[in-house]
């Protein structure tokens, strides 16, 4: 089980946690200006990396604060955790194990 | 518009766990491994949500008599009861009794800045669950480290216990009050009874 | 050799057995005997025995291989209460009384309940240690010293782990024995260590979070207190792992090498010292390392008649040496067992020298024996450093896969690295522990890396040749003993053209029986390596482990979450009383709410008429506490609510209330209830029942995350409210005599406004004028503490007026017969407010969540889903939920291909004041098709009904006022 580290709440279990999607995504500031396709493209399109992804997390069962994580979405490495309002920290992605196969 | 939150009479009054004063204390484990578990029913309790470092969180301090507590974990106690940290803008308040709570200072401590004075007496109840394996009977359920390096006397986080979220609070040694919302105090209880069992039987390893 | 008849085969003394005790059971109905301490397997052994029951395929006979989780055959089912399949002999602990039979490969489930506890713990440690081999107990002690608090947990009943295995004594290895017993000791005696016997580490996730079971009470036998956990299921975040898991010993693939009497020699060494068993008292033992030697001369000083040491090695190594001038024992260097003889037990074995290719040259020999104790070289138990992603490396060297890559956090200790000498696994316990703890902040002295001694060579033999050249025929050189999977198989697999190990896996099902493969994976790739020709196993890649380790029961995960506990039922305050009234309760959430109150002799149906009769004629009330509710305040919070809602509530007036709906991005209702407006700055939210959680997270995800910059708090205050809602057109009476304070007229308090008051019985309430059946109807709400006492004096009051008590079941009935959707029951995430019919609460001046995806271009098609109510034509036909809905005059046959589908029903009645059942549905382009006739498939029945607009009952709205 992952251990998220709540800038408020300190590491706590996944479960304490829900999932909030990608993060850094701003709601459009006027929306009715926005073109079918833009309005999708906010709507529906989120990035899918292998790697580093910045998304959003709630400490639902604890402070119910929102935050943001970089996680490796191949190794769950947790990289950093941090408050909406700081820019996303640089980090590097975890070392990944090769060759094997599954 | 007079608000609906002035004390009925106290005779009138039933905590969400009535129904259940006689199993829980049929359930006292006693000996070298006890545990108890009582509801302490209808306490005080207010939210409070202020800026932590503004002036309201000051002027709120002033009407508690001690200052809110600025970090997970911590409590501080009060003229008016234990405020528990919830959030960093976010207390609990928490009186030893069913007396009124001082709304209308704390509503006015707080003024025209953004925040939060709301009585929740009857949103939870409390459940004491006291005696040397009271830990044991938490880590059945409870996933935060409770060890008291860990969770040392006079600490209270927001978790779950039992499926049951829940502000719990380590007032003392030996001591946990479970904060439950008041719905899931039957549940909640009737977990903890059943983890409790194990204690009066022979022990093994 | 003993002095006990009936267990031919114990030493007279050693062991960790209490020979004081006898115990009895019965295998296959057979009485037999043991002593504490004693696996089924040990005490089968001291019997002389050692067959079990036989392969599940072809028959053969089959017998005790190993002495641990490692076994591959010996199964059991062991009957109790609710009896138990699949549990390896070796690893089932005797006890008096037990009762047991042999399973060929496969078990049977007891339909029997099973009424053992199983609980769950969960706990924190700065340093786990898995396994209390040398390695293990050197690591625990060292994190002990460092200060950390420490968790070992052991899968065996004792510590010591291989140490158990040796002669205890004099030697280096009795002295690490001695070791072993004073270290756990002192573990013991420390306040911040936990060690866990019989507790397996089956699973390791990510953040160091480690699942082990705990088995606590079967040993007991029927000394087990009742009520105690069987079993315990700890959940394990640690800072630090210390993996000193050990190694498998492999077996040797070679023709009929699965007959009774093949054992691995390290199980014969256990077997030996451990329980106080001798395995066969004339012996051969086939090794390709120097590990075996070990047995050997154990088997030789226990009393059996060891014929030879048969070492694939073409030189004698300096252990072989020894061990042949000191007991005169001959060894067959560069020599294999090719074959083996008997019928229910070996008799003999085959001995053949090997060419330098390692196939069987020259003239061979046979010799009689009752045991065969082999060593294919040694498997480290890496599972729980794959399962957290850590990647293998094949070692040439030690002839085995090693951990390659270091896991974040995880710390590598003693066999698992392929360390099998003592020392060296102490060293390395005791430097991992110490390096574990102080990556856990503690101030731990770590001493210098063990310089490792360079292993004694070995030589694989990964396929001894059978007769002739075709390994097709090798049909009984069994690699994978409970799957019965053969070299001739795994020839056959390659020979299809799969390369990957994994295809090959799958296609043999090798490595898929209970015990995954433990034994026969290494094995399998080395024979697969052999029959290309390749280097050796490491080209072809190995597996990836996943939990659990060893087979875990369902009721072990669920722990208490059972029964009663299975999932929190939510109570309102007033759930006492509902019980006592006899109220029959359904599920919404987690809530437990009255569904509906029958009297005497009434079914659902009567009693929800009555009470929906009530409502619509006289009065009626309920608990509708379960809404969840959201206080608001803030300077902004009207300009909040404005944006949350599709429609506003910053220009509602103080003591007003006002319906809203809510909407995801994407347009679709998301939540639906009236907000009352407390004051300027203060507004109270109610939301449905299941949605309370998820709209406070909603609400404070966009105040965190997207607006900040707004002055709004919210606090929920759900459960500080009971409320009783009163309802129906006698309604106002009764209300009147229960705030004898509050003007209740017409005028006075009108539909949706506030007041606040003092009832008479001396408790402050807020009573709102909100209706959701089309009746005058009110809401009190009084602090949950009064709750019961309420509704007590509301039932008082109502006596006059015949009050009713109604649930859930007619408030759906009153709802739907005006119309008035459910969120969740008459909406599934796809409908818009437009779809609904509620363009009335969808503003055209502001912007609201969602309202720019009203506006696209599959939002707007004509032919989206409406909710629209459905007549039976024939007007007695019940409608369900879930029915689906087509067109009039299509083919329901399976021939005439997919039905097009135009909708389906979402809620279904019986309306008592229609007098005829009716339903809501969701139809494509509805609107459209008001007065048409459709047709509602119930069953297989097609059912035409009539499309109608929604509002089935009072559609002027004239009973709202009384």
């Amino acid at each position: 089980m992952l251990q998220l580290t709540c800038p408020w709440c300190g590491p706590r279990d996944e479960t304490e946690f829900h999932h909030g999607g990608q993060a850094h995504v701003a709601r459009p500031a006027d929306p009715a200006a926005l073109d079918d396709r833009e309005w999708a493209a906010y709507l529906f399109f989120r990035d899918n990396p292998a790697g580093p992804f910045a998304e959003r997390w709630v400490h639902s069962l604890g402070c119910r604060r929102w935050f943001h994580a970089v996680r490796d979405t191949v190794t769950y490495a947790v990289l950093a955790t941090y408050r909406p309002d700081e820019p996303r920290p640089g980090v590097a992605a975890a070392a990944r194990p090769e060759g094997e196969s599954r | 518009m007079a608000e609906p939150t002035a004390p009925g009479p106290a005779a009138l009054r039933r905590g969400p766990l009535d129904h259940l004063t006689g199993a829980l204390r049929a359930a006292t484990v006693t000996g070298p491994r006890a545990v108890a578990l009582a509801e302490l029913p209808c306490r005080t309790m207010t939210a409070l949500r202020a800026a932590p470092d503004g002036p309201a969180a000051a002027r709120l301090a002033e009407v508690l008599g001690a200052p809110l507590p600025t970090r997970c974990g911590d409590t501080a106690r009060g003229e008016h009861g234990t405020a528990l940290w919830l959030g960093p803008d976010e207390w609990l308040l928490v009186a030893e009794d069913g007396a009124p709570a001082p709304l209308d200072a704390l509503s006015a401590a707080l003024g025209g800045d953004p925040g939060q004075v709301v009585d929740v007496s009857a949103q939870r109840t409390v459940l004491e669950l006291h005696g040397p394996s009271a830990r044991g009977v938490l880590e059945k359920g409870c996933a935060p480290d409770l060890h008291p390096r860990a969770f040392p006397p006079g600490r209270a986080v927001s978790t779950a216990a039992g499926q049951v979220p829940l502000v719990l609070w380590h007032p003392a040694a030996d001591t946990y009050r479970l904060l439950p919302r008041a719905s899931f105090a039957d549940h909640l209880a009737h977990w903890l009874m059943d983890a409790m069992g194990e204690y009066g039987l022979p022990e093994v390893d | 050799m003993t002095g006990r008849p009936d267990q031919p085969a114990r030493l007279p003394h050693g062991g960790r057995i209490d020979r004081t005790t006898t115990l009895r059971f019965t295998l296959d109905g057979r009485e037999l005997t043991g002593h504490p301490g004693d696996t089924v397997a040990s005490a089968l052994l001291a019997h002389g025995l050692t067959g079990v029951a036989p392969s599940p395929y072809r028959g053969r006979p089959r017998g005790i291989v190993g002495a641990g989780v490692e076994d591959p055959g010996a199964l059991l089912r062991v009957e109790g209460s609710c009896a138990e399949s699949m549990l390896p002999a070796t690893t089932v602990e005797l006890y008096d009384g037990l009762r047991a039979t042999t399973l060929s490969g496969r078990g049977r489930l007891d339909p029997t309940p099973d009424l053992a506890v199983y609980d769950k713990k969960y706990v924190h440690t700065d340093v786990l240690v898995v396994g209390a081999g040398p390695a293990g107990l050197a690591a625990a002690a060292a994190a002990s010293r460092a200060g950390a608090r420490v968790l070992l947990v052991e899968d065996r009943p004792d510590t010591g782990g291989a140490l158990l295995a040796t002669a205890p004594g004099d030697g280096p290895e009795g002295a690490a024995l001695t070791w072993a017993t004073a270290t756990r000791t002192a573990l013991d005696a420390e306040p911040e260590v936990r060690v866990l016997t019989r507790t397996c580490a089956f699973g390791a996730y990510d953040g160091n979070y480690v699942l082990a079971l705990q088995r606590r009470t079967d040993h007991l036998g029927a000394a087990a207190p009742a009520g105690v956990s069987r079993q315990r299921l700890w959940h394990i975040r640690a800072r630090q792992v210390v993996l000193a898991t050990g190694a498998h010993p492999r077996p040797l693939v070679f023709a009929d090498n699965d007959r009774p009497g093949v054992m691995l020699a390290h199980a014969v060494s256990t077997y030996l010292h451990h329980y106080g068993v001798l395995p066969g008292r004339r012996a051969v033992v086939a090794t390709t390392d120097d590990s075996a030697y070990a047995t050997a001369a154990d088997l030789a000083a226990a009393g059996c008649a060891v014929a030879a040491v048969v070492d694939s090695r073409p030189e004698l190594t300096d252990t072989a040496r020894e061990f042949r001038d000191r007991t005169g024992v001959p060894v067959r260097t560069g020599s294999a067992v090719t074959a083996t003889s008997g019928t229910d037990r070996i008799d003999g074995v085959a001995v053949r020298p090997l060419d330098a290719a390692g196939l069987p040259a020259g003239p061979g020999e046979e010799l009689p024996c009752e045991l065969l104790a082999v060593s294919g070289g040694w498997s480290p138990v890496v599972h729980l450093h794959s399962q957290r992603q850590g990647a293998l490396r094949w070692d040439a060297d030690l002839a085995a896969f090693v951990p390659g890559t270091a896991v974040d956090g995880q710390h590598l200790a003693g066999a698992v690295r392929g360390t099998y000498d003592t020392a060296g696994c102490l060293a390395e316990g005791a430097r991992a522990g110490a390096l574990a703890a102080s990556a856990a902040g503690l101030p731990a002295t770590v001493p210098a890396p063990h310089r490792p001694q360079a292993p004694a060579p070995v030589r694989p033999l990964w396929l001894v040749p059978g007769d002739g050249d075709d390994p097709a025929a090798w049909d009984t050189h069994f690699v994978d003993l409970p799957r019965e999977v053969t070299v001739a198989d795994l020839h056959r697999a390659a020979g299809t053209g799969m390369r990957g190990a994994e295809h090959i896996k799958r296609y043999t099902t090798l490595g898929t029986a209970h015990d995954q493969g433990r034994t026969s994976g290494v094995n399998a790739l080395g024979v697969l390596a052999a029959l290309r020709g390749a280097d050796s196993p490491g080209a072809l890649g190995t597996t990836t482990y996943r939990a659990p380790y060893t087979p875990v029961a369902f009721v072990a995960l669920a722990g208490r979450e059972t029964g009663a506990l299975f999932d929190p039922a939510r109570r309102t305050a007033l759930h006492e009383g509902h019980l006592a009234r006899g109220a029959v309760f359904e599920d919404v959430g987690q809530w437990k709410r009255p569904r509906y109150h029958p009297r005497p002799g009434e079914d659902m149906d009567a009693a929800v008429a009555r009470e929906c009769r009530a409502a619509r004629e006289g009065v009626a009330f309920m608990d509708a506490s379960t809404l969840g509710k959201i206080e608001l305040r803030g300077a902004d919070a009207g300009e909040f609510l404005n944006r949350v809602y599709t429609n506003g509530f910053k220009k509602l007036r103080p003591g007003l209330a006002r319906y809203g709906v809510m909407c995801g991005e994407d347009g679709m209702i998301f939540d639906d209830g009236v907000t009352l407006r407390l004051a300027d700055d203060r507004y109270l939210m109610t939301t449905t029942t299941g949605n309370a959680a998820a709209v406070l997270d909603r609400l404070e995800e966009w105040l965190q995350t997207e607006w900040p910059e707004l002055d709004v708090t919210c606090t929920s205050v759900t459960e500080q409210w009971a409320t009783v809602a009163v309802v129906g057109p006698r309604s106002r009476d009764v209300v009147a005599r229960l705030a004898p304070g509050l003007d209740v007229g017409r005028e006075a308090f009108p539909f949706m406004a506030v007041r606040e008051t003092v009832l008479a019985c001396g408790v402050p309430a807020r009573i709102c004028r909100i209706s959701f059946s089309g009746e005058l109807a009110y809401e009190i709400n009084v602090s949950a503490w009064y709750g019961q006492a309420v509704w007590d004096r509301v039932e008082e009051a109502g006596r006059p007026e015949g009050i009713t008590p109604y649930g859930t079941e007619a408030m759906h009935v009153l709802r739907a017969e005006k119309g008035f959707l459910i969120v969740g029951q008459d909406t599934d995430g796809t409908v818009t407010p437009l779809d609904a019919g509620m363009e009335w609460v969808v503003s055209r001046h502001k912007d609201f969540i969602g309202k720019r995806s009203l506006s696209r271009p599959d939002t707007v098609r004509a032919d989206r889903r409406h909710l629209v109510a459905l007549i039976p034509a024939d007007r007695r036909t019940r409608l369900p939920e879930g029915t689906q809905i087509v067109d009039r005059g299509v083919p329901l046959t399976p021939q005439d291909g997919p039905v097009p589908m135009l909708g389906h029903i979402t809620s279904g009645y019986h309306s008592p004041a229609l007098g005829h059942p009716f339903a809501l549905a969701l139809l494509a382009g509805g609107r459209d098709r008001i007065g048409d006739e459709v047709v509602a498939v119930v069953g297989d029945t097609p059912v035409p009904v009539v499309v109608s607009s929604p509002v089935l009952y009072d559609p002027e709205g004239t009973r709202r006022d009384g």
